[in-house]
């Protein structure tokens, strides 16, 4: 008898074999182009515009939508990547309900922003069809630069440093390049491989040779990379999981929400990839609604997201939240787990409310249990595997040596998105290319 | 609900929104269902000689200007007149009006400029118990080439030539349409009411190339790679041809002369407008063209609501009613001193304002860091652009000044009524003004 939603236990194949490509096909589709001219239209071309304020990459939002009304979004492209070369991706997973459309002085004046979001997409998907590179190489510098780890901080930099002239070496412990691109993000927000698509597109200015599998710390060192090359970049994520700090955590059944929605990503079938039929969720931020929504995709029966403190401090926007809650997933918030209870496997957890005062969370007496047999730990990504000499603080990357520069997740500033991490990618390849020549 | 119905020069129509004759009067199909919705006239697609008709394109013969999603702003064509047998058309003509007696039904007439062809037309007209004819004389393509439409029309000596002919073998009310391609319409105007015209109806099409396709370098719309000027029409000339109607309407020579007003008619609204510069009524074709027939139905409610909010009984009460406040520029008050106004409680913080102020005019709106814009009473001059670029309604607002308050940009306190006849600055200035 084939599994079913009521089946028990983390089991592959809960849903019908035609429901998986539909449940994870892209979930937001492309305008074509004539949607596209009439949501550029909407755009007042402002002054000194708050959207290109509230962007990280500080992409010039009013001018690559005028090129998309005037029809020419290739031109469009350029402006984003110009500034933002992960431009495609970020159309696709930037939070632009807290960032450019929030700033929209149309969000102000009726409550719809102009569609900056999926916009971007159009223009990124137009050119990106044309598989024609947009950027070439400068006259060749020389030098050499090591960038650790592939994801949008690490690549952002590699591209810019290309650009430049200078020959780029990018490590990337996984088996391929794209960081979170690849791993971390829903994959729905990136249907049809969109983040191979774009790592080979961006490769295609040449210049960088990108090394997979293989591992700061473990296969060389950061010494190593300071001898053999003139300028070194750290772009090495957040790659460490927070505890629950509950007791029962170790049993199974208890997984990182990180490491389903990597499996998810990875999966060629996703019929075949077991999920619970009750599963709970511990997190308040993207991943934990990432994980949830596609639980609930893969044919859960029951989905919690549980969170120690109320609405307003989730990380994930409330846009996001909306997403999970239409997705049929269930938001409980102010409770923290204490128990993990089970016989050999997980098959609840305790939690008590919480009360969120002036002097921090504290636990209430009374709670409640859920039924699980699948538990998401999302409470965050700790930093791990910070080489020798390179100092943290709060968690963070805070200072390097001489010849090395750190951005993205691991390093400090800016919040943990994928547009702030090509920011620092980009802008730490500027700051490289100004010392090794001299500028 | 107001009273619409209309008498213009005799001719009754229940409302006064009659049809162009244009591509939708062509034939009786057409123009039943026109009637049906509820037009309150039509004027017939213009009729030729009697003989082989003309022939049109068989490729496309409109083109189009389009906003972002795809309203059309403005449309040109390049089709001649009707390409049925004059016979065809008097027939029909004939039964339409016997099955709707209560309408309007006039005929265009476009023939070759001699007496005998124009006396030849009207005679067999006589018995189709049209209510008049409207002389085409500003179609600007192909029949223009042959003599005929604006050829005639920007001749005024030809115009008043033909009337008088039509006048004289004709006892049918006649109406004289001009066209805009000309560089004073009041000529025109006059040549006709010295015919004998009994009104004028205006504008026919502006000369235009609406768009170049830019792979084949041909204008459009293209034939076979090569295209020709067409007649331009819809929501675009509105502004071009009110001035001309009211132009007609204020002139000494031809005050009082009817106007049936023409040129992109959309809504009951553009009706109203062309109403108050002086049209008895209006003529509406791209509008029609555009959405269908149906449209008269929101023009019959709007402008009987908004008579109502007036208290006008009738639209004798709103024809004409704003031509005493259109004047030459020299008689412009220019002791009227208005001041921009921001409304911050309706700002967005846009800055389309600050950037046409800063960059294009006079530098008389302040940014603070927080995108606060105020105005600079200052340097304002009261030009208005900043409020033709806000894109909120009534955000900015022109505030006069009172009388005896300094102005802070000249340092002068408003005076009463003077012009520029009597400016200091003007070497013509006179003593007296009007």
């Amino acid at each position: 008898m084939p599994n079913s939603q009521l089946t028990p236990g983390i089991v592959p194949g809960r849903l019908p074999a035609t429901a998986y490509d539909r449940n994870f096909d892209d979930h937001l589709p492309a305008l074509d182009a004539h949607e596209a001219r009439v949501a550029a239209d909407r755009c007042y071309f402002c002054h000194d515009a708050p959207c290109v304020t509230a962007c990280p990459t500080d992409i010039d939002i009013p001018l690559f939508i005028r090129q998309i009304a005037t029809g020419t979004p290739e031109a469009a492209a350029r402006t984003i990547w110009t500034q933002n070369i992960l431009g495609g991706m970020c159309a696709r997973v930037c939070p632009t309900e807290t960032l450019c459309e929030e700033a929209c002085v149309r969000q102000t004046a009726e409550g719809k922003p102009v569609e900056i979001g999926l916009l971007q997409r159009h223009a990124t998907d137009v050119a990106m069809a044309s598989n024609r590179h947009p950027f070439s190489r400068g006259p060749a510098t020389g030098k050499s630069v090591a960038v650790v780890g592939a994801g949008p901080a690490g690549l952002a930099c590699a591209h810019r440093l290309a650009m430049k002239g200078h020959e780029v070496t990018v490590f990337e412990r996984r088996p391929k390049p794209g960081g979170l691109n690849e791993y971390g993000i829903a994959s729905y927000k990136a249907a049809g491989g969109f983040a191979a698509r774009e790592v080979d597109w961006l490769l295609q200015i040449g210049g960088i040779t990108v090394k997979c599998g293989v591992e700061l710390g473990r296969d060389l060192t950061l010494a190593d990379l300071q001898r053999d090359f003139d300028a070194v970049f750290l772009g090495i994520g957040l790659q460490g999981v927070n505890a629950l700090r509950a007791e029962g955590e170790d049993l199974p059944g208890v997984a990182n929400a990180v490491d389903f929605i990597a499996d998810l990503r990875q999966s060629s079938d996703l019929s075949k990839l077991p999920v619970g039929r009750d599963v709970v969720v511990i997190g308040g931020g993207m991943t934990a609604v990432d994980a949830a929504v596609q639980s609930k995709l893969l044919g859960a029966e029951t989905v919690t997201i549980v969170y120690r403190r109320g609405p307003e401090k989730m990380a994930a926007s409330g846009y996001e939240q909306d997403h999970a809650l239409q997705a049929g997933v269930r938001i409980i918030h102010n409770a923290a787990p204490f128990r993990v209870t089970g016989n050999g496997r997980v098959e609840a957890v305790d939690f008590a409310y919480t009360e969120d005062g002036p002097d921090g969370l504290k636990l209430l007496d009374e709670g409640f249990t859920l039924k699980a047999d699948q538990v998401f730990k999302a409470i965050g990504q700790t930093l791990t595997g910070v080489p020798e000499g390179v100092m943290v603080a709060g968690g963070k990357i805070a200072a390097t040596p001489a010849r090395v520069w750190a951005g993205g997740d691991c390093a400090a500033g800016g919040e943990d998105l994928t547009v702030t991490a090509v920011a620092e990618g980009r802008d730490a390849a500027e700051a490289i290319h100004a010392f090794l020549t001299g500028a | 609900m107001a009273d619409l119905t209309s008498s213009f020069i005799g001719i009754k129509s229940p409302n006064p929104f009659w049809l162009a004759s244009a591509p939708p009067t062509d034939k009786e199909y057409n123009v039943v269902r026109a009637f049906q919705a509820g037009w309150g006239g039509v004027v017939w697609k213009t009729l030729g000689s009697e003989g082989p008709p003309v022939v049109n394109v068989s490729g496309p013969r409109y083109g189009a200007v389009w906003g972002a999603d795809r309203r059309l702003l403005g449309l040109n064509n390049i089709e001649l007149i009707t390409d049925r047998p004059l016979e065809v058309n008097l027939q029909e003509i004939k039964s339409v009006k016997r099955a709707w007696k209560d309408r309007a039904l006039v005929i265009s007439l476009m023939v070759p400029c001699d007496e005998d062809s124009w006396k030849d037309i009207l005679k067999r007209i006589e018995d189709t118990e049209a209510d008049g004819v409207e002389l085409n004389f500003g179609c600007p393509h192909g029949m223009a080439e042959r003599g005929m439409g604006s050829a005639v029309g920007q001749v005024p000596e030809y115009i008043e030539m033909v009337t008088r002919w039509v006048k004289k073998h004709s006892r049918m009310p006649c109406i004289v349409k001009l066209t805009p391609n000309i560089s004073d319409i009041r000529r025109p105007a006059e040549a006709a009411k010295r015919g004998g015209a009994d009104a004028v109806s205006l504008i026919n099409t502006i000369n235009s190339i609406t768009s170049v396709n830019l792979d084949d370098f041909s204008p459009e719309p293209m034939i076979d790679g090569k295209g020709t000027h067409g007649g331009y029409c819809g929501p675009a000339v509105k502004p071009i041809a009110l001035n001309m109607v009211a132009e007609i309407a204020r002139n000494a020579e031809t005050h009082g002369l009817p106007i049936s007003g023409i040129g992109g008619v959309t809504t009951w609204r553009d009706a109203a407008e062309f109403m108050a510069l002086g049209a008895g009524n209006v003529q509406v074709c791209t509008a029609a063209m555009t959405y269908g027939f149906k449209i008269v139905q929101e023009m019959i409610s709007g402008l009987s609501d908004y008579m109502d909010r007036k208290g006008f009984t009738s639209t004798a009460d709103l024809v004409g009613r704003a031509v005493p406040n259109v004047t030459d520029w020299q008689y412009l008050n220019l002791n009227y001193v208005t001041k921009a106004q921001i409304s911050q409680a309706d700002c967005i913080q846009c800055g389309r304002c600050y950037a046409a102020c800063e960059d294009t005019s006079h530098q008389a709106i302040a940014m603070s860091p927080d995108r606060v814009f105020t105005v600079k009473d200052e340097e304002c001059v009261a030009c208005n652009l900043c409020v033709n670029v806000c894109p909120v309604e009534n955000c900015i607002t022109m505030v006069p000044m009172q009388k005896g308050v300094v102005d802070p940009r000249t340092g002068r306190k408003v005076g009463d009524y003077a012009n520029w006849t009597t400016h200091p600055n003007n070497p013509m200035s006179v003593k007296a003004a009007e």
